[in-house]
């Protein structure tokens, strides 16, 4: 099968056209030389299936970040039959010089013009055909975002194809690009005969807005009141939905499943039904709130907020030895740490790289946001529960921060930060549905095999041996608990939340699941039961040690694979469990100590 | 014609680049984005607590930390 490399730089709509062309179908996959996965699909193009790889997005192929080697590994170890390159029309001046460096390789290319919509508006027009002419490859206009021109791009690359040209594998790619200033003339040649750029250019919507969210007072309360507001706006949309499905999957256990299985004997009905379906029922009621969480930080994202956000913090970022990227990261952890922690390559100093995935498994990521979703619920008043969980997030934050202050001197690095800031776009209504679609299959994915396989985990140790009360003290869940004890009474935990504590080393999705199980209810039973058991201090203090203790095992095993160092993955698990349990320590013993 | 560092510009101003003192990995990501001697730059804005700068280069937005900006010569803006 023949194979396309999409190849572009960061913020082209690369991906869009990526998800344009390839629908819903695209996979991780793993390819020759390269450690990373990389997303690719198969294509139907004319009356042929062509396998389309999106490679990460990079500056030239000279540099040294893991994103550049990535690409130039991936091209020396798999030959291409095309390289489609992707530039922001707006930014052709510049940009033109990746393309120049894939035609100097000799590899057969077609050029992309992608944003022609926002190009036009700019007053920049590009003679397509003399510029393709001048450079010897296909070259054409489109907006991937939305769709004009996309048909033409299409047959170009059909037929760019059929050609048949034979595929180009390449043996050193730096050495071949040493003679790069034919490369700076060739570009202003091109650009002065196929391109005209007004001489004054700037977009006025961007300016304005920069002018109030950059505001040198200003900006950082509105960051982070812009954040708070969203995550109230989860809240208040989120629950109603949450409660629906509560009472859906109560109304099918009463009236479908009880009657179906009540022939079963005794404990295949309490394994099917108080384990999996109470532990799976109650992780599925997260789903809108998830949905609704990944579809406002892809809208934040998509619109070029994160990186003024970067804009803003990056002279507290540097006193604390990271920079503005690290705390983009760390936003992005605050839906899940482990892409997180894989977009940190694009850092190529190795002490900022291992100091910024120190902090971002602190970020309070969504998996760990319906743990306290559901505690808020159900032992805080509705008035309380919004501010409890912004502690959370305060927290979250002063971790992060700590925990760069005290390790900064380890990890040095004197790495140039620059850093694009693109002009504000909103996402179409398509790019939302789409990116909320890849983020809820990821979450049933996780949900097929860690949940169920945790839950029934925990009916069988809540429910063995047999002929003692569940989840009692003779249980072995029970003596599990009673091993843990000495460490956790001091913090307030008890032996029932031990156990969830235990699942949730796995996956926080688990956690409230487990809960489930292990008090044998669910949903508005469940809350009620535990808001008998537990007062505020204890529960806080729970919640507190989830934020910290560890983030899950996907995010450790990334660590791990990511640093290519047992020790830094060890030494990251063991700093967080010690900082969680003397920060639940401190605040348990001290409200305890303040008569709450 | 006297040349200062990019650093020393005010938000508002523009000047044309007269040199890139960066080493090899800076000045290409620095080509990337697009500066390059001759090339007109305008300082926007300058972050709080001698934050990062932000200029524009043709269509390009970008921010760097003051330390890039100092190994960037440009042409003293006419007063």
């Amino acid at each position: 099968m023949k194979r396309i490399a999409l190849l572009g730089m960061p913020n082209t709509g690369k991906s869009t056209f990526f998800n344009r062309m390839t629908g819903a179908s695209a996979r991780v996959g793993n390819w020759p030389g390269i450690t990373v996965d990389l997303m690719g699909a198969k294509v139907l193009l004319g009356a042929e299936m062509v396998e389309l790889v999106d490679l990460p997005g990079i500056y030239d192929l000279h540099g040294f970040s893991d994103d550049e080697q990535v690409v130039r590994h991936f091209l020396e170890n798999n030959p291409v039959d095309l390289v489609l390159i992707i530039l922001n029309t707006t930014q052709i001046e510049r940009q033109l010089s990746l393309a120049l460096q894939i035609k100097q390789l000799g590899l057969p290319a077609l050029m992309l013009l992608n944003m022609a919509d926002e190009a036009a508006k700019f007053g920049i027009t590009v003679n397509a055909p003399r510029m393709s002419a001048m450079l010897e490859m296909p070259v054409t206009l489109l907006s991937a975002k939305y769709g004009a021109g996309y048909k033409d791009a299409y047959h170009a690359i059909t037929h760019a194809v059929q050609q048949n040209r034979p595929a180009v594998r390449l043996e050193s790619i730096r050495e071949i690009l040493e003679q790069d200033t034919r490369i700076e003339a060739t570009m202003d040649r091109v650009l002065k005969s196929a391109v005209q750029i007004p001489p004054q250019l700037s977009d006025n919507m961007t300016s304005r807005l920069d002018r109030v969210l950059l505001h040198p007072w200003l900006g950082l309360p509105l960051f982070f009141g812009v954040m708070f507001l969203l995550f109230q706006a989860i809240f208040l949309v989120g629950k109603p939905l949450q409660d629906g499905v509560t009472w859906g999957l109560e109304i099918f256990r009463q009236g479908a499943l009880e009657p179906l299985l009540s022939h079963l004997p005794a404990a295949a009905h309490g394994l099917l039904l108080d384990g999996v379906y109470n532990g799976v029922g109650t992780v599925a009621t997260f789903v809108p709130i998830i949905i609704l969480f990944f579809l406002f930080m892809a809208v934040v994202e998509d619109t070029g907020y994160l990186s003024r956000a970067a804009f803003l913090m990056d002279a507290l970022m540097s006193r604390l030895g990271l920079d503005g990227r690290s705390f983009v990261m760390m936003l992005m952890g605050f839906g899940c740490n482990v892409p997180a922690l894989m977009g940190t390559r694009v850092m190529r100093s190795r002490a900022l790289r291992l100091l910024s995935m120190l902090v971002i498994p602190f970020s309070l990521c969504s998996a760990r946001l319906q743990v306290f979703i559901f505690m808020t619920a159900a032992l805080f008043s509705p008035r309380a529960a919004p501010l409890v969980l912004f502690s959370l997030y305060m927290f979250s934050f002063g971790t992060a921060l700590l925990t760069a202050i005290l390790f900064k001197g380890q990890y040095r690095s004197n790495e140039p930060f620059i850093l694009e800031l693109p002009p504000y776009r909103f996402p179409t209504l398509r790019q939302m549905v789409l990116r909320g679609w890849h983020e809820v299959r990821h979450f049933l994915n996780r949900a097929s095999k860690f949940i169920i396989a945790g839950v029934v985990l925990v009916w069988l140790l809540t429910h063995f041996p047999t002929d003692v009360p569940p989840a009692s003290a003779q249980t072995l869940a029970g003596m599990l608990g009673g091993f843990m004890a000495p460490f956790l009474d001091p913090i307030g935990i008890n032996q029932q939340l031990a156990i969830a504590l235990i699942f949730g080393f796995v996956a926080k999705e688990i956690v409230i699941g487990s809960l489930a199980v292990i008090y044998g209810m669910e949903g508005n039973a469940l809350m009620n039961l535990m808001a008998h058991q537990l007062d505020w201090v204890q529960a806080y203090s729970f919640m507190l040690f989830t934020l910290v203790y560890t983030p899950c095992l996907s995010t450790i095993a990334t660590l791990r694979s990511e640093s290519k160092s047992n020790v830094f993955m060890l030494f990251s698990v063991a700093w967080s469990l010690a900082l969680a349990w003397l920060l639940s320590f401190a605040f348990y013993q001290g409200a305890r100590a303040l008569g709450y | 014609m006297h040349t200062v560092k990019l650093s020393t510009l005010k938000p508002g101003e523009s000047a044309t680049i007269a040199a890139l003192n960066a080493e090899t990995d800076l000045y290409y990501r620095l080509a990337a984005m697009g500066f390059r001697v001759g090339k007109q730059i305008e300082i926007i804005r300058h972050a709080r607590f001698s934050g990062p700068v932000h200029v524009r280069i043709g269509t390009t937005e970008v921010m760097l930390r003051l330390t890039e900006a100092m190994k960037i010569d440009v042409m003293a803006p006419a007063q």
